[in-house]
């Protein structure tokens, strides 16, 4: 027998006899912030990181930066087809993931190589995915920055926009349902967050109970389109609140304030288990890509205002003041993963690409007796024709 | 063996898949306490609790998203769109998620547990949006699987393989035998193969293949073709992507006649990829030519809906052309 019960969607309404239409429900959601652009510690009450975690987290933010910039020019100089920096934006993705324990899914977009470089992923792995050869684990299959980890609980990246974001909440669902102490993270741009996927996302995560931190990354700006032309609301936050979820806004080029939220976040969704929103304000500092030209549609002034914010820059002064700054050994750090990276580009650059057999795996479990046909045939018409196609491992030059 | 309608086979399917493993998921719109609009999930939630049988948010795209992720995770969602005609919003998800996880990442991560449920096809006067097979759709997707079962039977065996499979599996089910459609079936846990088409009458004139409602089309047509001297064999596709060329080839071989029954739209719907091949591999067998007695090139229609079904009379009508020709 099926047990009903009776219910009021009324019931929290109050009546009005006044005839006015509401556009904002309170004032713009305020922006949690620790440290000010010198460094100084602004609150009192608010806990505070370690030594060894702000050291980390500054470290793989100058990691970044110096991948990135490398590896910007290794495309400009054509050594790999695409790249995406994430300049600007270090602190939003760093310091959220050092905030969250290894057994949590990191589900990003495709901007956020600070996460999986906090978690370990090694510039070797980096430059395999990057020039697509042999040891790339996604098989030479996807542009460059699209990568995935398994072991480090880094969900492979895909091009579309905001699909990871229902997909973060079935995971967190699926984490929950299996009794694991866990929680997925689920990074996105303010562009993105138009997607019909955010909104689905969103309100399932918080009808469904499922323990998922989104995080938003509100760069300002979508490839050239400007926030204030992709939405009117008060930001990302103020959606939160619509779908009834946690939501706190938070500076993104300020290190600590971004861990300290995500730390809360991660607390709370895994202790009621219910998702948090985080919308982090930063600058893409960088291009959208090395395909993109930012000149074309933003002024200078405008850029160096942002530069002055350097979320690297202001972790630097924190650190200072904290006492907690070695020059020498952050120099020696940046001299030694200069050195690793033009390395091991080389070495990735000249490893040999997949065998042509891969074309049909993992498009089903087994290859299914259709695609062992075509394989066969293009084998057969590739052998035919050994010099009008690139050269595959094990092919005969 | 019990007496089962085609709905009562899939929901026995889906306490069986449930009951045999605690990871099977049932989700969707409506799909709770209230059982499906077709009942096809009655009392899921009673047995096995709201974890694990859950109405969703009125979202597709959000619903096959969210199960792609559980599926990630390693949970086996049975996910519910409550018409194949609004599968749509989830397109992308489909296409470029779940079809596209496994590749991606060479093998690291997969949405194989992932099965999609879906009714689809017309008969039951619902218009253009309660109506259409938009199977052929989904078979130019690389990664996933395309199922479509005949008969309770066949509905229970082949969405106990769909959920149990390593690869996303699309089960279609033809609604207008939802309830018409009646047989025996095990009670016992039982699969049955995908990729495979099934021999549903031997014949020695014209082979018929079809999948779904229009497998009884093509028998009624047949037994009024008997009547008429022509000896028709009868091809269940079961499974369309991949779909099981060897056996409708070795027939066409021996028969020299080829017909194609769906519902859908002729143009670009599966008959074409059946025929393309058939012509490729049977040419030299082949007496006339390929017959495709599908719906129209128009939107499903409402008032003249019994004139758009590729019917059994139409079907004898080409049948009889083929063997006339």
């Amino acid at each position: 027998m099926i047990e009903l019960n009776e219910r009021n969607h009324l019931q929290h309404i109050q009546i009005t006899h006044d005839v006015e239409l509401q556009q904002h429900a309170h004032e713009s959601i305020p922006m949690l912030q620790l440290l000010d652009e010198q460094g100084m510690l602004l609150s009192t009450t608010c806990p505070l990181w370690d030594q060894a975690t702000a050291t980390k987290i500054f470290n793989t933010m100058h990691y970044i930066r110096i991948l990135d910039e490398r590896m910007v020019s290794a495309q400009r100089q054509g050594r790999i087809s695409f790249y995406l920096a994430c300049t600007g934006e270090e602190a939003a993705v760093i310091a959220s993931t050092a905030a969250l324990q290894p057994n949590d899914m990191i589900m990003t977009q495709y901007r956020e190589q600070g996460a999986l470089a906090y978690r370990g992923y090694s510039t070797e792995q980096f430059m395999n995915q990057l020039f697509s050869n042999a040891l790339d684990p996604n098989k030479g299959r996807q542009m460059p920055i699209h990568y995935g980890d398994k072991a480090l609980n880094f969900m492979t990246v895909s091009s579309p926009l905001g699909t990871q974001i229902p997909q973060a909440a079935g995971y967190a669902y699926g984490q929950r349902v299996s009794g694991e102490s866990a929680v997925t993270i689920c990074y996105f741009g303010e562009g993105a967050a138009s997607e019909g996927d955010f909104h689905a996302g969103l309100n399932m995560a918080a009808v469904l109970g499922c323990p998922t931190i989104f995080l938003c990354r509100n760069n300002g700006y979508a490839i050239s389109t400007p926030a204030n032309e992709q939405f009117v609301g008060d930001g990302i936050a103020a959606r939160g609140i619509g779908y009834g979820v946690k939501t706190i806004r938070v500076d993104g080029n300020d290190a600590l304030a971004v861990f300290i939220a995500t730390q809360t976040a991660r607390q709370i969704a895994l202790e009621e288990q219910c998702p948090v929103l985080i919308e982090a304000m930063t600058y893409r500092l960088a291009a959208h890509s090395t395909s993109d030209d930012p000149s074309s549609y933003r002024v200078n002034e405008e850029e160096q205002k942002w530069q002055a914010k350097d979320p690297l820059q202001r972790l630097q002064r924190h650190l200072i003041q904290q006492q907690w700054f070695d020059e020498a050994a952050t120099e020696a750090y940046c001299e030694h993963h200069r050195n690793e990276v033009l390395r091991a580009l080389k070495v990735a650059e000249r490893q040999p690409n997949i065998p042509i057999d891969e074309i049909v795996t993992d498009v089903y479990a087994q290859v299914p007796l259709h695609l062992q046909t075509q394989l066969d045939a293009l084998k057969d018409h590739v052998a035919a024709h050994p010099n009008d196609y690139p050269k595959m491992t094990g092919e005969k030059s | 063996m019990i007496k089962m309608n085609l709905l009562q086979a899939i929901n026995n399917a889906l306490v069986t898949a449930m009951a045999a493993n605690p990871k099977v998921l049932v989700l969707g719109e409506d799909v709770g306490h209230f059982g499906g609009v077709f009942r096809a999930t009655s009392d899921l939630q009673a047995k096995f609790g709201r974890e694990r049988c859950f109405n969703t948010p009125l979202t597709e795209q959000g619903i096959i998203g969210f199960a792609n992720g559980l599926a990630a995770q390693g949970c086996i969602p049975v996910a519910e769109i409550q018409f194949a005609d609004y599968i749509f919003p989830a397109f992308d998800q489909i296409i470029n998620e779940t079809a596209k996880f496994r590749y991606r990442s060479g093998g690291q991560f997969d949405c194989g547990n992932l099965t999609i449920r879906a009714p689809y096809g017309g008969g039951i006067a619902g218009g253009h949006y309660h109506s259409q097979s938009p199977e052929a759709f989904f078979t130019h997707i690389p990664g996933i699987k395309v199922v479509i079962p005949r008969n309770p039977y066949q509905a229970k065996g082949l969405l106990l393989s769909a959920i149990r499979d390593p690869d996303p599996v699309l089960f279609l089910e033809p609604k207008r035998i939802y309830r018409a459609s009646v047989g025996d079936v095990p009670e016992e846990d039982y699969e049955l193969p995908l990729g495979q088409a099934d021999v549903v009458q031997v014949g020695t004139d014209i082979t018929l293949v079809g999948w779904g409602a229009q497998v009884e089309v093509l028998q009624d047509a047949a037994e009024q073709a008997l009547k008429l001297g022509i000896s028709c064999e009868i091809i269940d596709l079961q499974s369309l992507l991949p779909w099981d060329a060897e056996l409708v080839c070795a027939s066409v071989n021996k028969t020299g006649r080829l017909l194609i029954n769906h519902e859908a739209p002729v143009t670009s719907g599966f008959g074409s990829e059946i025929a393309a091949t058939v012509q490729e591999r049977c040419f030299l067998h082949l007496e006339s030519p390929i017959q495709r007695v599908c719906g129209l090139d128009t939107p499903y229609p409402l008032i003249q809906e019994k004139q758009y079904m590729p019917d059994a009379l139409k079907t004898l009508a080409a049948i009889k052309y083929s063997v006339n020709y």
